[in-house]
């Protein structure tokens, strides 16, 4: 069988390597098509249940605080990343609020839920139960996870309502910036590398 | 330096949920790793990715054209399409914003169009021109791929904070939706282009050779 030792498949045209033994901050391109097919993994276990702990507190308040806050004539109205999507949900547009909706909570919700449950398991060396769906939803919600271009469009709607009212940015705004640095250190691909380990 | 064998002469297919290299007799069936179904190349890559790419491109015309909010302000209402946004913002001297909100609703879709028509087609010729430069293309495009999500991001947040009735309201308007439909689209016509489709022929031909 071909499977004794581990091979690397370049995903982008199918040349097939060796692994190769890596170090800090090396990666390895393909050949062939110049893709980076292995990449040196310097998060352990425990580090990245830490951050994904982090990363869930910071969900809490990025959802439950306020993003920003706007004055007007003594009138204040603020909003939480949820309100924004309401926003979307009334009249023919609602199609538009389920996509938003998955793209800034609910996949980044369910990434940070499935990497805590079964990093908690792999810490102690096993794999947790339905592992193997858990890693393919992961792998799945990827694309489809939006929290820096979330973080962009605050910043743009920020300066895009300064010219009319008083903005302030909240609490939520914050959390949502180290939260989407966050989620490229702990979701990113080399969540794979847990299928080598456990 | 020598060129690596390919996955199809070694008997070998990639599991793309989780990377493994399984045997090839297994291939219609699932990773024996992980569960996921596994392809030698992603079924019906090119008809797919027409289908989604044509879908973004005919939802494209009404995103740019119908209005993406309303503005009223003091009783006087305003519809602003997409493009009128990015003018605002340049008139008001803000043109690093404006070039951000250009580059990421106009330039990312358009960009995505071109690419992947290119791809595309050169894949249906069995083009051998400029194999790792498209290679490299099609990797720039997954990434830029989802950034044009800011604009209906930016209308969700801006409209549901100006909401002070009749001294200031704003409104999503219908265009947003074909808006966000068009990044979906080439998003799914972007994951379901195979990019082993631009290597394919010359593999091909490097067999004939020997």
């Amino acid at each position: 069988m071909a499977n004794i030792r581990p091979l690397i498949i370049c995903e982008y045209c199918d040349s097939v390597y060796d692994t190769a033994p890596l170090t800090k901050n090396q990666k390895a391109h393909c050949v062939c098509c110049g893709a980076v097919i292995q990449r040196y993994t310097s998060v352990t276990v425990q580090q990245r249940l830490a951050l994904c702990v982090t990363a869930g507190v910071l969900l809490v308040f990025a959802n439950c605080y306020p993003v920003m806050s706007i004055s007007l004539q003594g009138l204040q109205n603020s909003a939480t990343l949820w309100d924004s999507i309401v926003a979307l949900s009334d009249g023919p547009i609602t199609l538009m609020a389920l996509v938003a909706g998955i793209s800034i909570i609910f996949a980044p919700v369910i990434q940070v839920l499935l990497l805590i449950w079964v990093l908690v398991f792999a810490l102690a060396n096993r794999r947790s139960p339905a592992f193997s769906l858990c890693m393919r939803w992961l792998e799945s919600l990827r694309p489809w996870s939006m929290l820096e271009v979330c973080l962009l469009g605050a910043m743009v709607a920020v300066f895009k309502l300064a010219g009319l009212l008083d903005v302030v940015p909240g609490i939520g705004l914050a959390a949502l910036a180290v939260l989407s640095i966050l989620m490229i250190k702990v979701a990113g691909r080399d969540v794979r590398s847990l299928w080598d380990l456990l | 330096m020598k060129t690596p064998p390919q996955a199809a002469q070694l008997g070998l297919c990639l599991c793309h949920s989780c990377g493994r290299a399984s045997a090839r007799d297994s291939c219609l069936h699932q990773c024996d790793r992980c569960g996921a179904a596994l392809h030698p190349l992603k079924p019906d890559s090119l008809p797919r990715t027409w289908a989604f790419l044509l879908a973004a491109l005919i939802l494209y015309v009404p995103a740019n054209l119908l209005p993406v909010m309303n503005t009223s302000m003091l009783g006087s209402g305003e519809d602003s399409t997409i493009i009128t946004g990015v003018l605002e913002f340049w008139e008001a001297g803000a043109w690093d914003i404006a070039s951000i909100i250009f580059i990421a609703s106009i330039g990312v879709p358009a960009i995505k169009f071109g690419a992947l028509t290119l791809l595309l087609v050169t894949c249906q010729r069995g083009s051998t021109w400029a194999c790792r430069e498209r290679s490299k293309l099609f990797r720039f495009v997954e990434l830029v791929g989802y950034w044009s999500m800011l604009d209906v991001l930016v209308v969700a947040l801006v409209a549901s904070l100006v909401k002070f009735q009749a001294l200031g309201n704003i409104e999503p308007r219908a265009g947003i939706l074909f808006f966000g439909m068009v990044v979906v689209f080439t998003m799914l016509a972007a994951m379901s282009f195979d990019p082993r489709l631009i290597w394919q022929t010359s593999v091909r031909r490097d067999l004939k050779d020997e």
